[in-house]
């Protein structure tokens, strides 16, 4: 029946809820009871994925795994570099004769030339023209050099097809004894300073991985700690209903083992898109001054095989490192709540 | 089953709280443990769950010298005792249903081994209704029933209860103590500790009463 005009409406008597209350109630006993019908949720793990500093630590663990993945990636870039210059360097040597008065500089150098080609796994022996030698002293010297009115030592280049079977000290040998006032320059003084720079960078590098990576451990460390502290409750109840130590730890050291891993992907991810930019731009095409030399310097700065197995690796480390830190942090706070 | 013999407690360099307590609570047995508040009942019930070292004394627990346990032998041994907590403990992040199996999850057991059982006891105590509920949304008396069920589930050859009554009322408290009669045929030592007199003259059991840390057993 319509209300009469004038008369607030209020509800007919009825006989069953109304769609409202219907509603309300399903609501109650849907909040009340998560598995309604029965059936039972997956169970949740032990320790609340909340109660672990999550946002935070995951973001800390992403840069310090984003600043460990650069190192990588700069050092493979330099390692490899001067990898490249001493593959140069040590595929060639240079006899240098020096002139000296009565001595016929043509025939030294023709028997210099004969001398190399006498060893095993020596391949091209040339010596350097006259335009190359005043190509090579032009910066110096100037332009419309005379190479007879000056005691210009000549250089002849041995181009080395075979270094394993080479005798490089039998050559420098032969060459000292059988020309006169030849030397074999070996480039060993510019490896050697190659190597030692390279061994230098990659020992920064990792001293500086060390770094990062200590205070990732530090940081969870903390975590692990202020986690524990937050989860005293459920600590404390493990204990009651007899939970080992390595039962508790396996429970905190899962939320890290996942939180080492999202940090690590994310910092590795990171550090990838930074190396494909590094190597788009790289190509040259960009005319950037600086990007230029350093092509020129590291004969290219983009990161290889290596670098990105390196992300890897610090990726695997970073978890590893973030599971197994928290699991050490636990049983030390165990032990000393004991 | 647990045997103390001149046990003594201090925390710290304070006063002994407990001193040279000799008992035994045997295999199968009932009794009650009272006393006024703050004369050692916490502390007497959590040095039989091996969560506190006695400061003198021997407690043998299950024929082992608990002097000479290293501490990753005392989780087997709490195995085999239930504990219920005045308060519960019960994490409110579980349901009722891994509340009750959590002593079973944490020595390994698949959920599909230990389902039955839990939802079977959880129907025992009455809780049948209310096993996929948060401890939040229980009451007091749910609560307690849930707490004693985790303490059951395991089937401990010890129960210790602190204080099971003290956030119920009389008729619940009646409930909660019929409950524990019949675990106590099944076979199940029983350790109450209360200072609930309308309680324990319903069950004529073996008292030890405590008192400014000494211990009176009234057989």
């Amino acid at each position: 029946m319509p209300p009469r005009p004038g008369k607030p409406a209020r509800p007919a008597k009825r006989s069953g809820p109304s769609g409202v209350e219907k509603l309300r109630s399903s609501l109650k006993r849907r909040m009340a009871r998560p598995g309604a019908r029965g059936e039972l949720r997956p169970s949740a793990p032990i320790v609340p994925s909340q109660a672990v500093a999550g946002r935070a630590l995951t973001l800390v663990v992403a840069i310090m795994s984003f600043l460990a993945c650069l190192t990588v990636g700069a050092v493979t870039i330099i390692h490899e570099a001067a990898n490249a210059w001493s593959n140069d360097l040590v595929r060639e040597v240079t006899i240098q004769i020096r002139p000296a008065d009565g001595v016929d500089m043509l025939r030294e150098i023709e028997k210099a030339i004969a001398v190399a080609r006498e060893f095993p796994g020596v391949g091209a022996v040339r010596a350097l023209s006259d335009e190359e030698t005043k190509d090579l002293l032009q910066p110096w010297l100037g332009a419309g050099l005379d190479l007879e009115s000056l005691p210009v030592p000549r250089l002849i280049q041995v181009n080395i097809a075979d270094a394993s079977i080479l005798d490089l000290a039998g050559l420098r040998q032969a060459v000292v004894e059988q020309v006169n006032g030849a030397s074999l320059d070996d480039h060993s003084l510019w490896t050697d300073r190659l190597a030692a720079m390279a061994n230098a960078v990659v020992f920064g590098g990792v001293a500086i991985l060390a770094l990062v990576l200590g205070s990732m451990v530090l940081s969870v460390v903390f975590a692990t700690r202020a986690a524990m502290a937050g989860n005293r409750d459920v600590v404390e109840v493990l204990h009651f209903v007899g939970a080992e130590d390595g039962f508790v730890a396996r429970e905190f050291q899962r939320h890290f083992l996942l939180l080492g891993l999202k940090g690590g992907l994310a910092g590795g991810l990171a550090a990838c898109a930074v190396f494909l930019v590094l190597g788009v731009l790289a190509d040259g095409s960009t005319g950037l001054a600086g990007m230029e030399q350093a092509v020129v310097l590291f004969g290219g700065v983009s990161v290889g095989l290596a670098g990105y197995l390196g992300v890897l690796a610090v990726i695997f480390l970073v978890t590893v490192l973030t599971a197994a830190t928290s699991r050490v942090a636990v049983h030390a706070h165990l032990r000393r709540i004991e | 089953m647990i045997r103390f013999e001149n046990v003594g407690l201090r925390y710290g360099m304070g006063p002994e709280v407990l001193r040279d307590l000799s008992f035994e609570i045997k295999p199968q047995s009932f009794q009650f443990l009272t006393g006024p508040s703050g004369a050692g009942k916490t502390s007497l019930m959590r040095l039989l769950f091996l969560s506190l070292t006695p400061t003198r004394g021997l407690i043998k627990a299950f024929g082992k010298d608990t002097s000479a346990l290293k501490t990753s032998q005392i989780p087997a041994l709490r195995r085999r005792i239930g504990i219920v907590f005045q308060d519960f403990r019960l994490l409110d992040h579980l349901t009722t249903y891994e509340n009750v199996a959590l002593p079973l999850r944490v020595v390994g057991q698949e959920e599909s081994q230990y389902r039955s059982d839990v939802v079977e006891l959880l129907k025992w105590v009455g809780l049948g209704e209310r096993m996929h509920v948060l401890p939040p949304v229980l009451s007091g008396g749910e609560k307690q029933r849930a707490a004693i069920a985790r303490a059951l589930i395991t089937r401990p050859e010890l129960l210790l209860a602190d204080e099971p009554t003290g956030n119920v009322d009389p008729p619940l408290a009646r409930r909660l103590l019929r409950l524990f009669i019949e675990l106590n045929r099944l076979g199940t030592s029983v350790v109450i500790a209360t200072h609930d007199l309308a309680l324990m003259e319903q069950v004529d059991a073996r008292r030890m009463e405590l008192g400014e840390g000494r211990l009176v057993i009234h057989d």
